[in-house]
């Protein structure tokens, strides 16, 4: 046997100990979504044991280096930890932005203090981050923010407010873009700073959105004090790793299109599909064009690996998973009926199919819209004059 | 297998690349043989070419005399094809026809002409103006110590040239498959010229006598082998459609830095942009799909025939757009003869609809997942 295919057996054998049954059950909500966090909410105790066994071995990061609280695994064996995952269906066991955002931007710009403080706290699930990047004035054009951070000699004092803040009113911590130089050119003066959402001077405001839900906040920021040591990177060099973390949270966007495991969309629409004949044509090019993304992911995540990937092609897999996603819930809710339209009945689990369809309509606003990602494949990677 | 070229492959991709931009380019193939007239609609001497680098016996096992390689290697070579408009009989000759024979007595016969570029082969399977293989008519009625054809094939590319054709015909036992010769009595072949200006043929057998030993595979046998030929082919149609569609597309995004109106590059409009950008992102996807197909199929994995038709109907449609897109923006000029990319487009059209277009792959994929 060689080492990789040992360490396959091994971890099988090890999921298969440590995998609650429950854990292996698709999610029946968002409540189902491990979060971490200093006050944490648990659906099952199955779910903490879950996210306790697998940080326990460094494993919700795979391939962070273990003094950061990660598997230390190489690529090859992180895709067998994932492929073994995937085998039994196991679920993800812990959502995190500081996994998905925060810790790539930290691993590549944090000094050692930093990363020796946070990372191993991401990891165990034990620090809950939101992100504070828009504002009422800066969605799109986000580079144009104006949410203040002056230099008081012993800390920075913020003021200003953020918008689209997931989960801020349950973050414990916020990774945030402030203007720390008024007078430069508008890319130029802008720094990211950490700081804990309890500091004085914080607060929140969550947004109901058309799905009848709440993730996203208003953020508001009045005299907030934070310490020195919270800037990551250089002063006025904050847009280099925003950038940077953007390119990583449209990767983790870019895989909501996925449509995750499973099969094709029609298998479980084939009742209705039956009757249907132009549906059914509609939903068979949804999947070939579904089937044909996946590889597109597998393609993108094998070549991020070994350093091949275009730096802009995860604007091209956040635009292309987006929009996919988008059209399958338009199937989901054509397929659905009359059924699809109930927003609160026990039958329709509190309107789910149209609460979800709803929500995957923000995919393609948040984190760049698809306007915003094609301007960047155009002028990047086929390098189209003044885009 | 990572989803990306290993460096031998990666080298093959450059000398396919070099040799085609060079000896295969449309100046010197395409409109050369187009303005001739020619009745074949290819250059032998390419095909001795393609036969000196190896090209013809990459899906031949070496105990046969070829290179053992597999399906991502010919669909190498066949994006570059695609990328020229190179005519050739490399898809139906070296792929199709090759891979049906595999494990056959009939590969002894046919491999080494093939291998050596002197021999052209054809699979004649159509008999409508749809791809229907799956409702083929035609019969082989036993006579004497072979069998007798009779009926019509349509659509039959290279036919015109083929040495030996493949031909699918219903027995009393099944489906089988014959290896019938250019100058079988009573075997009639109309040479047609397509849009594309490569030459298909109109078959009509009339009574046409076969030895048993022009059976490839067994009597009955011939489902099995037309769907590992078909597999090959359609996988080997979306490679080259994916070449189709990337030329197409890098050469109208030059075209896009070049042309100014009122006054500034007409690539700087966002309206022309964002459609760039989408058939970028649409042509990654879609060769994407196709690698993962040619890898599936070199592993012998359950899975290959669902994702061949994903990449078959997929690289079709983004091919589609990458032409379409192309005469658009390339505004008046796009319609004249006189800049290649109309013949992109022509090019596309026969690729789409040769071994099954995106509408039979799509239902073909619902029907696999049981819908």
């Amino acid at each position: 046997m060689t080492d990789l295919e040992s360490f396959r057996s091994e971890t099988r054998a090890w999921l298969e100990a440590n995998c609650p049954p429950e854990m292996r059950e698709p999610m029946r909500d968002e409540g189902d979504a491990c979060w971490g966090g200093r006050n944490p909410t648990f659906s099952s105790p199955a779910q903490k044991q879950w996210m306790d066994a697998m940080a326990a071995r460094g494993w919700t990061v795979p391939d962070w280096p273990a003094d950061y609280g990660g598997g230390g695994l190489g690529p090859a064996e992180t895709k067998i930890v994932r492929q073994e995952m995937a085998r039994i269906n196991a679920r993800n066991p812990l959502y995190s932005f500081g996994i998905s955002m925060l810790g790539p931007a930290l691993l590549k710009y944090g000094t050692e203090a930093q990363k020796l403080h946070y990372l191993p706290q991401i990891a165990r699930g034990e620090i809950r981050w939101c992100q504070g990047y828009s504002e009422p004035g800066a969605g799109s054009d986000l580079a144009s923010l104006q949410t203040k951070c002056e230099d008081k000699g012993d800390h920075w004092l913020v003021n200003g407010q953020k918008v689209w803040t997931s989960y801020a009113d349950k973050a414990d911590w916020i990774f945030c873009l402030v203007r720390t130089d008024p007078a430069a050119p508008k890319h130029h003066g802008i720094s990211f700073l950490l700081f804990d959402m309890a500091s004085p001077g914080v607060s929140t405001k969550p947004i109901l959105l058309i799905s009848g839900y709440s993730p996203f906040c208003e953020t508001f920021f009045d005299d907030v004090q934070v310490p020195k040591d919270q800037l990551v990177g250089t002063l006025n060099k904050g847009w280099d790793v925003a950038k940077y973390l953007l390119g990583h949270e449209r990767e983790m966007i870019s895989g909501m299109g996925l449509g995750g495991q499973g099969g094709a969309l029609g298998e479980a629409l084939s009742e209705v599909l039956a009757d249907d004949p132009v549906l059914r044509a509609d939903v068979a090019r949804f999947d070939v064009d579904q089937l044909a993304f996946r590889a597109m992911s597998e393609k993108f995540i094998d070549e991020l690996k070994v350093g091949k990937a275009h730096s802009a092609q995860p604007s091209m897999m956040k635009y292309a998973g987006t929009e996919l996603n988008k059209a399958r819930h338009e199937l989901v809710m054509a397929a659905g009926g009359s059924d699809a339209l109930e927003w609160e009945s026990e039958q329709s689990r509190n309107g789910k199919a149209a609460r979800e369809w709803l929500r995957t309509k923000a995919n393609s606003i948040e984190g760049g819209t698809s306007e915003i990602q094609l301007g960047i494949v155009a002028k990047r990677i086929l390098e189209l004059p003044g885009a | 297998m990572p989803l990306y070229l290993t460096d031998d492959q990666a080298m093959l991709q450059e000398t396919a690349r070099s040799f085609m931009a060079e000896e295969g380019a449309i100046a010197k193939q395409l409109r050369h043989w187009r303005d001739r007239n020619c009745k074949d609609g290819f250059g032998h001497g390419l095909w001795k070419q393609f036969a000196e680098l190896g090209f013809n016996g990459i899906l031949v096992d070496e105990a046969d005399g070829g290179l053992g390689l597999g399906h991502v290697e010919a669909g190498i070579v066949l994006e570059e094809i695609g990328r020229n408009l190179t005519p050739s009989p490399f898809l139906v000759s070296a792929v199709a026809f090759v891979e049906a024979l595999k494990g056959t007595a009939a590969r002894e016969r046919w491999y080494p002409g093939i291998i050596a570029g002197d021999t052209v082969a054809a699979l004649a399977l159509d008999e409508g103006a749809k791809h229907r293989p799956d409702a083929i008519e035609m019969r082989a009625e036993r006579s004497g110590n072979g069998f007798s054809l009779s009926g019509r094939k349509q659509f039959v590319v290279q036919g015109a040239s083929a040495d030996v054709t493949l031909v699918a015909a219903q027995t009393d036992e099944g489906l089988t498959l014959f290896a019938v010769e250019k100058d079988a009595l009573g075997l009639d072949v109309e040479g047609v010229r397509l849009a594309d200006s490569s030459i298909g043929a109109r078959l009509t057998f009339a009574d046409v006598q076969v030895d048993a030993d022009a059976v490839i595979g067994e009597v009955g046998g011939g489902a099995e082998i037309l769907d590992r030929a078909l597999n090959a082919g359609r996988t080997g149609a979306a490679a080259e459609l994916v070449g189709v569609g990337a030329a197409s597309m890098d050469m109208t995004v030059d075209y896009l830095k070049q042309r100014k109106q009122f006054g500034r590059l007409i690539g700087e409009f966002q309206a022309l942009q964002f459609r760039a950008a989408h058939l970028y992102s649409e042509l990654e996807i879609a060769r994407a799909a196709t690698l993962k197909a040619q890898q599936l199929l070199d592993e012998g994995s359950p899975d290959a025939e669902a994702m061949v038709s994903v990449a078959k109907a997929k690289a079709g449609r983004t091919s589609q757009l990458a032409v379409q897109e192309g005469v658009q923006m390339h505004g008046g000029i796009g319609m004249t003869d006189e800049y290649d990319i109309g013949l992109y487009m022509k090019r596309d059209r026969v690729l789409n609809e040769l071994f099954g277009d995106p509408s039979y792959h799509a239902d073909k994929l619902a029907r696999m997942k049981g819908y």
